[in-house]
């Protein structure tokens, strides 16, 4: 096991994909000469050359469309989103073509792709950079949508949704990069659909995702600890089809969850995890699901504003608190 | 020179396309056919003129105006019935509908709802082709109306820039929906849009299919050459509205029956008969022929079954090792249907943009200077 980073461990699931499969190509903005607005692609464009390694123009539509083109007679676009927020003008391309191909041709065609870049807030960059936007895709049938919070999930699920035959929304931490890890050494993927249990606990249940999980999940639960509060943490790592068993598993053993998501609290992943916990976890549930979730309001710039919006881990341990009447 | 048999299959496939949408347009009155549907009535020129010139595993795609483009390319006339009417033998087993036929066979790639965005999908195609460097082109069609999409733009810069192997057409009826194109473009002549991208920009009349053959057979080679993208204007009109809604009001009488003049089938038809040793007979034995084909079409589709409810569940997510559907396989029991394979191991040798000049080693000479 090697302690890498977070953008590291993406650039070695690109690395040893690119390296095995000659589908693989990667497209979008500074992802070539400039290795990555994120350094996600640090080294690509020098190994596999300029066809394979592609520096887009600012036409997130136009590119993400030309990458599902290019699934559709047999290649495996990688699409890099300088952030997800860019994203929203190429939505067309990925709701209405790659995630309905398959459908509208009866079968014909596939759509093997994964649009990949930063999502959530990245540190005083105000409301039109700072969204977390997983609910938005995974809305939408015909998509999975993953979203890893550590440098070995991040390693692991890249790999498995670049051989995924559907199209894939691949929503990293945009201040996750940085963020160091055990990585496994040597080749290894995991699962779409499977969740992993960050922290077994016996008390509560927390689920999340994302960097949620790193940056206000754990450290909560370790403040639980210390107050005699055994939490369990879920680390959800895939947001769609997101992981029943574990989940239904995990609400059995505590009978108490709080849900804790960067993204707005209206129709999001959180609200849907709550609907499959009150339909198939009633009988197990002691006290209703409790959800800590960002601000029903606009990203500020401000430190302190931006800092209040967001989850915290007091909002959890307050939220643990009221769900264990305590 | 054009020969005989180039001029009759093209007079066939323009007589099959107009038989296939005016009976179309009839099962829609009945209520056959529900939803959206535009008929190709008037422009069939433009399509058969581009089919006969291009080679049949180059791959084509366009919007929603989508029966006539896999019909003429050989698509089975009863199964793209049957996708109207919504039966399970469709193409697309009733889940696409008039506005999204697919073809897979026949290298048809679809048929998109939304204006212009299939614009960057050709663009993907064509990516393909030349990462692979294989010698297929691509053809994607759109109205008028798409060339003012963000897709289009994003998409001929990406195109041009790349020098892929595609082949944009826009096929200008002059209407977007109710809207005369002029009244929302401040460049109604889309094919000089091309020069903004440094691509070739050609025009052709697109109510005569010869004209068309000539201009796309020269184009395609250019493409095939790698030349680059070509934007091509070919204009055209359809004789009905833009949809079976669309009455088509903002339209002069005069101006429609002026079209209607020159319907290009009839201008194919008196030129087979003037110059060719075409005659009457067998220009209406063709004509009976291809009634009749279009006839068993609404009867197979008539008689077809729905779809079964448990196909709702089906061709959402492709499930590990699902193989992909083949339409005239299954429906037709098809034996001899050759579906397209791409290789999973090759060399990619196209470098998209020269690889950067290494970096000069520093100067011995200048060290210690300034």
């Amino acid at each position: 096991m090697a302690e890498i980073a977070y953008r590291d461990a993406l650039n070695q699931a690109l690395h040893e994909e690119m390296a095995r499969d000659p589908r693989v190509f990667l497209m979008g903005e500074e992802v070539a000469r400039y290795n990555g607005a994120y350094k996600v692609s640090q080294g690509l464009l020098e190994a596999y050359g300029s066809a394979r390694v592609v520096d887009a123009p600012i036409s997130e539509l136009g590119f993400a469309g030309l990458g599902v083109g290019a699934a559709m007679v047999g290649l495996r676009p990688v699409i890099e989103m300088m952030t997800w927020n860019f994203a929203i003008l190429a939505m067309d391309q990925i709701v209405n073509n790659a995630a309905k191909v398959r459908h509208m041709s009866g079968g014909q065609l596939r759509c093997p792709i994964v649009f990949r870049g930063p999502g959530g807030a990245g540190g005083r960059l105000s409301s039109q950079h700072s969204q977390a936007l997983e609910a938005n895709y995974a809305h939408f049938p015909g998509i999975k949508v993953i979203a890893p919070g550590t440098p070995a999930d991040a390693k692991g699920l890249l790999k498995s949704a670049i051989r995924d035959e559907n199209p894939i929304v691949f929503i990293e931490g945009e201040l996750l990069y940085g963020a160091r890890g055990e990585v496994p050494d040597g080749e290894y993927t995991i699962p779409i659909g499977k969740a992993d249990i960050k922290r077994p606990g016996t008390d509560v249940t927390l689920i999340t995702w994302s960097r949620m999980l790193t940056a206000h999940v754990l450290p909560a639960a370790e403040l639980l600890a210390q107050q005699g509060i055994n939490a369990e943490v879920v680390d959800l790592r895939t947001l769609k089809p997101f992981d029943k068993e574990a989940v239904a598993e995990s609400v059995r053993k505590t009978n108490r969850v709080v849900i804790v998501e960067e993204g707005w609290p209206f129709a999001s992943v959180g609200s849907e995890l709550t609907d499959f916990i009150q339909r198939e976890c009633f009988d197990d549930l002691d006290a209703p699901v409790a959800r800590v979730t960002g601000l029903e309001v606009n990203m500020a710039y401000a430190a302190n504003l931006e800092r209040a919006i967001q989850p915290s881990v007091e909002r959890i341990i307050e939220s643990v608190k009221a769900v264990l009447y305590r | 020179m054009h020969s005989s048999e180039l001029l009759l299959t093209m007079y066939r496939k323009m007589v099959l396309a107009r038989r296939f949408e005016e009976k179309a347009g009839q099962a829609y009155g009945q209520k056959k056919i529900q939803g959206f549907c535009h008929l190709y009535i008037g422009q069939e020129a433009v399509v058969v003129g581009i089919n006969e010139a291009i080679r049949p595993d180059d791959m084509v795609m366009t919007g929603y105006r989508d029966h006539v483009h896999p019909l003429v390319r050989g698509s089975d006339a009863g199964m793209l019935m049957a996708e109207l009417f919504g039966k399970d033998t469709g193409y697309s087993k009733g889940k696409g509908g008039s506005m999204h036929f697919f073809d897979i066979e026949h290298h048809f790639y679809g048929g998109y709802g939304i204006v212009g965005g299939q614009i960057p999908l050709a663009a993907g195609m064509a990516f393909a082709s030349k990462y692979r460097n294989e010698d297929r082109i691509t053809v994607c069609s759109f109205g008028d109306a798409a060339a003012n999409q963000g897709a289009f733009h994003e998409t001929l810069n990406m195109a041009s820039k790349w020098k892929l192997p595609v082949l944009y057409v826009v096929e200008n009826n002059r209407y977007g929906m109710g809207t005369d194109i002029a009244r929302v473009s401040a460049e109604p002549e889309m094919h000089k849009r091309a020069s903004a991208y440094k691509m070739r920009g050609v025009t052709v009349d697109g109510m005569d299919v010869l004209k068309v053959y000539d201009t796309v057979k020269e184009i395609a080679a250019s493409i095939r050459a790698g030349d680059g993208p070509v934007l091509l204007e070919a204009y055209t009109y359809r004789f009905r509205g833009h949809s079976m809604s669309d009455a088509a009001t903002y339209r002069s009488k005069e101006e429609v029956e002026q079209e209607r003049a020159r319907d290009p089938i009839i201008k194919l038809r008196a030129l087979i008969l003037k110059n060719r040793p075409g005659t009457e007979a067998q220009l209406d034995a063709i004509d009976e022929s291809e009634r009749k084909t279009v006839d068993e079409a609404i009867s197979f589709a008539d008689q077809s079954p729905e779809p079964p409810l448990e196909d709702i569940w089906t061709h959402g997510l492709v499930a590990d090792g699902e193989p992909d559907e083949m339409p005239r396989a299954r429906v037709r029991g098809a034996t001899d249907v050759k579906w397209p394979s791409y290789p999973t191991d090759f060399k990619v040798t196209w470098d998209l943009e020269p690889r950067e000049a290494p970096a000069p080693a520093p100067s011995l000479k200048k060290k210690g200077a300034a």
